[in-house]
This record gives structure tokens, C-alpha cells and sequence, in this order.
């Protein structure tokens, strides 16, 4: 079969509408699209007009699947507009909030919206009938991000405690310690999950990626550090709009991203993964090598690997954090308004997210600008698509247009964020 | 068609962040006994499983943004026995229901560079607008353990047991200070419905509205509060207008103190 479509309307376990559509002509893919069309609701437009201490609740929802996130980036930027800098353990336990729903995050993406791709079920309930130990113990894990979510931001989905310049409220010592069990047993879950997503089959695919994530010279990065390429640039968040650009496509309500003196380029586990390694604990480093992953993966459908080899980090990170954990004095640094622009870019679970304001004086906001993760994939994820196809032209349909799904799913979209759901179609004319 | 048959569940998105549908999955204790009471027919978040409908009960989350969407609600109205809106975009039009106070055109433009491709409703409405709706579960995020309650009511033919007294009263019962009282921070728990069970006064802080107003309200009293203890007009405007900005009473108050 020289000439055929594939196409997916409504792609599933990915969070958001969207859809993908590829065309192949002559054995060529002449068109590879990954469609957003999740209805826009245009957040970057009501955000002007309100308060700059309202941007952490109000952007927390564009996605329900990482609002830390969407915290993390406004507060920094807020905070760095106003010449204010969290550090000490109110900084940690902000870091502390993130690892629990990189947790979570994770967790869900590789068991529950992953893991059956690559075992043959339609999904993770199909699946527990099958392996039942695997989905409990994932869903114990899963359950220990949002643990920390709770105790730490008040609940899991869209959580209340994160304020410009802190918390509302710090946690008491002995409600971060009765944490320290169940993540112990979860750091070796992590480490299991690991050894168990290495044994896959994984489909022959591997692209010469521009890695683009924050890179922190003693972290592994969370909220702060540069951005870096690993075709070029390394910058402080506040030029990274020289290096990146957001193109607006017919096919999709989310703007593609794309480095301006270049093409597409990947942000998320992989990009952290190859721009951080040697800040990854030990025990995370020592987990990957056994898993047999080497400093940089180029093969998008290992993300997997990587995502469990991220779960380990997340888990050890916690545990550090609760163990050293000294309530500060305050829950929250003042913070005064100040005229100016600030950034903030953070490590979304699925990649780089990154936030500008321009404030007046009396803290209104006067713009807004956010990049989230999944726009900035969209166009590595056609490009995966394509050439995944052109190196399979000869599978049966069926076949072709789940791993076209898988393709998309490596790189746990979400469309809500990007703006937000995905949709496939696969064209052989 | 055999009586043993399980209940059948769809999910459905409009514009929304997820972040309700998600709680389904959150509820990592229940899941699987959820997933052995009902067949879950249609749960794309979850799964590539598509069951053709109808379905006994239809979980709808987000509002209403789009002409296609504005048609697509029907078509799930007539498949679905029981539809039950999940969360503040859905019973309230959510955070996007701002841009009913604007004008959208502006918005599309502040947001995107090639304003042609972009296709829109002026107003962000809530599921009720545009069919019958057999049960609104309030909350942004939607509390999972009220939506346990409800599918297991639904189940067993009950009525579901979702309080509609204000946050105040969860608030009193945790022994909390009153944060107006106690540190004149302004509050939307007195006209704000339960369900959150005191969240953020528990964390010092104010209520600012998840679960939407409660049934019968004095917005009104709460906004001259809030202005006798020296708030601008400006910052009530904005208090009252949260994830629920769409939703009467608040919609009212807002634009009561817009100049
Ligand atoms: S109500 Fe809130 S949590 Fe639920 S989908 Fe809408 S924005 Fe997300």
C-alpha cells in the first residue's frame, strides 16, 4: 500500500481534544498533523485587568493536571516583577509541592495512559484484569503524590495554598513526617517501575531532538535555572523570546512553538533528562544505568523510561526535602507591587512552561504571555509521526494508527494546557 | 438485554482544564470497585474503548464555547438516561465565562496572532442553558468523594445527599477562626456553597467561591462588607468574579459595584 490516510478523530488518554491526521503518497508522508481542537478560553486576555496575586489561582486552571505548574511559573515571575526572592524552606517546599505532582503526573501518564499501549489494552482498567499488582501499585503511588498535595497545597486538583511570595499556611513538622514511610515505600516502587518499563518492546524511532529545558547547576531543575538548547542557546528565562517563537496553524487553536533560527525542538522528560543527568541522586542515576539508558534518549517512545527514571528522582527528592524540614518563621514573604515585566519558567511533568507579565505599580496586570508544554511539542510531535510512518508504510492499518496514538502519547499532551485536545487521522490516498 | 447488564458511564469535555474528570481518576482507593459497579462505555481521558451510547449516566464537564459544541451537547442529551454537569465550567460557564463581560473579539486578538482561524461563541454558558440537566455536582475542582456519593445514589435510586447550605457552616463545624472576623480577610464562604469543607480558612485564608453561590443568597449584605471594611469597588468586582463570575447572584453583585 503506497497511498493511504490514518486518521484519529478524538485521540484518547491524552488530556484535552485533539485529534491526527496523516497523509501518505507514493510511500512519501506528504502531510503529518498532530490537530488541536480544543476550544480556546483565552486566558491570556482575562488575566489583563486582574490583580498579580491572582494569577497563580487563575492560570492554576487551564490544565487540572498541573496546576503546580502553573503556580510555580507565575509566582517566580510575579516575584522576580517585584524584586522578591523565596528561598531557604519556603523554596524547598515549594519544590516539594512540585515533586508531588510530578508524582502523580507521572505515575498516571505511564500506568494508566502509557503502559497499555505498549501491553495491547484499550486501557488501564482492561489492563488490571490482567496485572492486577501493577495498576494497585501504581495507583498506591499515584496516590502518594497527591498525599503531598494535599497536606501541602489543601487538595490534589488545583490546590489553595500557593500565594506570590509563599504559602498561606506552612505545614506543621509531624504532617510532612507521616509522609516519610509511605515515600520510602514509593521510592522503591519508582525503582520497580523502572526495571519494569525497561523491559518493553520498543517501537525503532529515534530523531536528532533539540532538547530545550531549564538546567540548574546543583538541581535537578524544578522552578529555576536557564533554559538551555542543546543546539545552541543558554539563557536566562528572560530572553528566551529571542530564541523561540509560537506560530499560529490552521489545523490547530494552540500556537506551535518553534526556535526561531531553527525548527522544531522537545521539551520535557527527555530534554531534562539529557540537560541534567549528573544532578540526578544517585540511586536514580544507578536505576537507569541498570534499565540500560544511557545519558541522552533519543528514542521518544523510551520517555517512558525516563518518566519512572524522573518518578525516582521526585521520590528521593521529597524525601529529602521532609527530612530536613524546619517550619520558617513566616508562611510567606510580603510582597509589594512594582511597575515592570518578569518571567517565570518552570518544569511542567510534560515539559517547559513558561510565563510573562507586565504589572503596574498598583499590581493590575497589564499582560499577559504563556508557552505551555504541549505547543511547544506540537511540531515534534508531526515530526515524529511522519517519519515514524515513512519507516512503517507496511503495517496493517489497525496496527499503524494505534502506534501513530502511541507516538502522540509519548509525550504525555496536554491539550487542555496547549489549549487544549488531540484528535487522529492517518491519510493513505 | 440481559438484567444483569452493569450501568453504563460516558465522560464528556467542553471547554474546561480536566481538572474535574481527572478527580474519577484521582479516586485511587474506589477505582477499580467503581470500575467493577458500571461500565465505563465512553472515558477518552482513559481509555480508546469507545462503547456505542445510550448511556444510563452521562458525565458532562466544561461549558459551552463553540457552535459545534452547542450541538454536540444535544446529541449527548438524547443519548444519555441521566446527565450530570460536573464542575464550576459546567454548571456556570467557568473562569472562561469572563469573557462574557468583554468583548470577545478582543480577546481572540490579545491571544492570537491569526484571529480567522479561531471559531467562537461571544459567551461562555453553562450545560443547563442548552438541555435539561438531571443533577449539578458544584466545585472547581468538583470534591471526588460528593461525586462518588452521586453515581452511587444514582445506582442505588436515591437522592443524592450534596448539601446546599453555605461553606460557613463546614467552616464553624472544623472549629475554625473566622478569617473576616478575625483578620478582616474577605471571604465568599457565607454565600459560597459547601462541599470544599472549609478549605481555605483552614489554610488562613479566604473563600474565593469554587462551589459557587448557595441556594438562596445575600450577596448584597456581603458585597457592603466588604466595602465598609475599606475594599475598592474595583477588588469586589473582581472577588466575586472568580470561576463562578457567571453564575446570578454573583454575576448580580459584580456588576452591581462596576462603575
Ligand atoms: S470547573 Fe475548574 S476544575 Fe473543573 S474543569 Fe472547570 S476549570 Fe477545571
Amino acid at each position: 500500500m503506497k497511498n493511504k490516510t490514518i486518521k484519529v478523530d478524538y485521540l484518547a488518554r491524552v488530556e484535552g481534544e485533539g485529534g491526527l491526521y496523516v497523509k501518505v503518497k507514493n510511500g512519501v508522508v506528504t502531510d503529518a498533523k498532530f490537530n488541536i481542537f480544543e476550544p480556546p478560553r483565552f486566558f491570556e486576555a482575562f488575566l489583563q485587568g486582574r490583580r498579580f496575586t491572582e494569577a497563580p489561582d487563575i492560570t492554576a486552571r487551564i490544565c487540572g493536571i498541573c496546576p503546580v505548574a502553573y503556580q510555580m511559573s507565575s509566582t517566580h515571575a510575579m516575584e522576580q516583577i517585584c524584586g522578591v526572592k523565596v528561598d531557604g524552606q519556603l523554596r524547598e517546599l515549594r519544590r516539594l509541592l512540585y515533586c508531588g505532582e510530578w508524582i502523580e503526573s507521572h505515575v498516571l501518564h505511564i500506568y494508566m495512559l502509557h503502559l497499555p499501549d505498549f501491553l495491547g489494552y484499550e486501557d488501564s482498567i482492561a489492563m488490571a484484569k490482567d496485572h492486577p499488582d501493577a495498576v494497585k501499585k501504581a495507583l498506591k503511588l499515584k496516590k502518594i503524590g497527591n498525599d503531598i498535595m494535599i497536606v501541602l497545597g489543601g487538595r490534589e486538583i488545583h490546590p489553595i495554598n500557593v500565594r506570590v511570595g509563599g504559602f498561606y499556611k506552612v505545614p506543621a513538622k509531624k504532617d510532612l513526617q507521616a509522609l516519610i514511610d509511605p515515600l520510602k515505600w514509593a521510592l522503591d516502587a519508582s525503582v520497580e517501575t523502572v526495571e519494569l518499563v525497561s523491559t518493553l518492546s520498543f517501537p525503532d524511532l529515534e530523531r536528532d531532538y533539540e532538547f530545550v529545558s531549564l538546567q540548574h547547576p546543583d538541581e535537578y531543575p524544578l522552578c529555576e535555572g536557564n533554559i538551555v538548547s542543546s543546539k545552541g542557546f543558554d539563557v536566562e528565562p528572560i530572553d528566551y523570546l529571542k530564541h523561540v517563537e509560537e506560530i499560529h496553524v490552521e489545523h490547530s487553536t494552540s500556537l506551535q512553538g518553534k526556535v526561531i533560527e531553527r525548527d522544531d525542538y522537545l521539551t520535557g522528560p527527555m530534554a531534562r533528562y539529557h540537560h541534567n543527568y549528573n544532578r540526578l541522586p544517585k540511586i536514580a542515576r544507578d536505576t537507569a544505568k541498570k534499565a540500560g539508558l544511557d545519558k541522552t534518549c533519543k528514542n521518544p517512545f523510551k520517555s517512558i523510561i525516563v518518566r519512572a527514571v524522573e518518578t525516582v528522582f521526585a521520590c528521593h527528592e521529597a524525601l529529602r526535602i521532609i527530612k530536613n524540614y524546619e517550619p520558617p518563621d513566616e508562611p510567606y514573604i510580603e510582597v509589594t507591587p512594582k511597575a515592570g515585566i518578569g518571567h517565570g519558567a518552570s518544569e511542567a511533568p510534560r515539559g517547559l512552561l513558561y510565563h510573562r507579565y507586565e504589572i503596574d505599580d498598583s499590581g493590575i496586570i497589564k499582560k499577559a504571555r504563556i508557552i505551555p508544554p504541549t505547543s511547544q511539542n506540537q511540531k515534534a510531535v508531526e515530526k515524529d509521526l511522519k517519519q515514524f510512518v515513512e519507516q512503517n508504510l507496511d503495517m496493517p492499518n489497525d496496527e499503524l494508527t494505534w502506534k501513530c496514538e502511541q507516538t502522540v502519547r509519548n509525550y504525555d499532551p496536554c491539550i487542555s494546557c496547549s489549549c487544549h485536545f488531540l484528535k487522529l487521522r492517518i491519510d493513505r490516498e | 438485554m440481559a438484567k444483569t447488564q452493569k450501568p453504563t458511564l460516558a465522560v464528556w469535555k467542553f471547554a474546561s482544564c480536566d481538572g474535574c474528570q481527572l478527580s474519577l481518576l484521582d479516586c485511587e482507593d474506589e477505582l477499580l470497585a467503581v470500575a467493577g459497579a458500571i461500565q465505563i462505555a465512553n472515558f477518552p481521558e482513559a481509555s480508546r474503548a469507545v462503547m456505542k451510547g445510550p448511556y444510563d449516566i452521562s458525565l458532562v464537564e466544561g461549558s459551552i464555547t463553540t457552535p459545534h459544541d452547542a450541538e454536540r451537547i444535544h446529541k449527548i442529551r438524547r443519548q444519555s438516561k441521566l446527565l450530570i454537569t460536573i464542575g464550576a465550567c459546567a454548571t456556570a460557564g467557568g473562569i472562561q465565562a469572563l469573557r462574557n463581560f468583554a468583548d470577545v473579539k478582543e480577546y481572540i486578538a490579545a491571544v492570537y496572532p491569526s484571529p480567522q482561524y479561531i471559531e467562537t461563541l461571544g459567551k461562555s454558558t453553562p450545560i443547563a442553558d442548552h438541555v435539561f440537566v438531571d443533577f449539578e455536582l458544584r466545585g472547581c475542582p468538583i470534591n471526588k468523594y460528593q461525586l462518588l456519593e452521586i453515581v452511587n445514589a444514582l445506582l442505588n435510586n436515591r437522592k443524592p445527599n450534596t448539601p446546599t447550605y453555605s461553606v460557613c457552616m463546614e467552616c464553624k463545624r472544623r472549629g475554625n477562626v473566622c478569617v473576616m472576623v478575625a483578620h478582616g480577610t474577605p471571604c465568599l464562604g457565607p454565600v459560597t456553597q459547601a462541599g470544599c469543607n472549609a478549605l481555605c480558612p483552614s489554610f488562613n485564608r479566604g473563600c474565593f467561591g469554587c462551589f459557587g453561590p448557595k441556594e438562596i443568597t445575600n450577596t448584597s449584605a456581603l458585597g457592603d462588607w466588604f466595602k465598609q471594611t475599606g475594599m475598592a469597588d474595583d477588588d469586589i468586582v473582581r472577588t466575586f468574579r472568580g470561576f463562578n463570575a457567571f453564575a446570578e447572584p454573583f454575576r448580580r453583585e459584580s456588576e452591581a459595584h462596576e462603575k
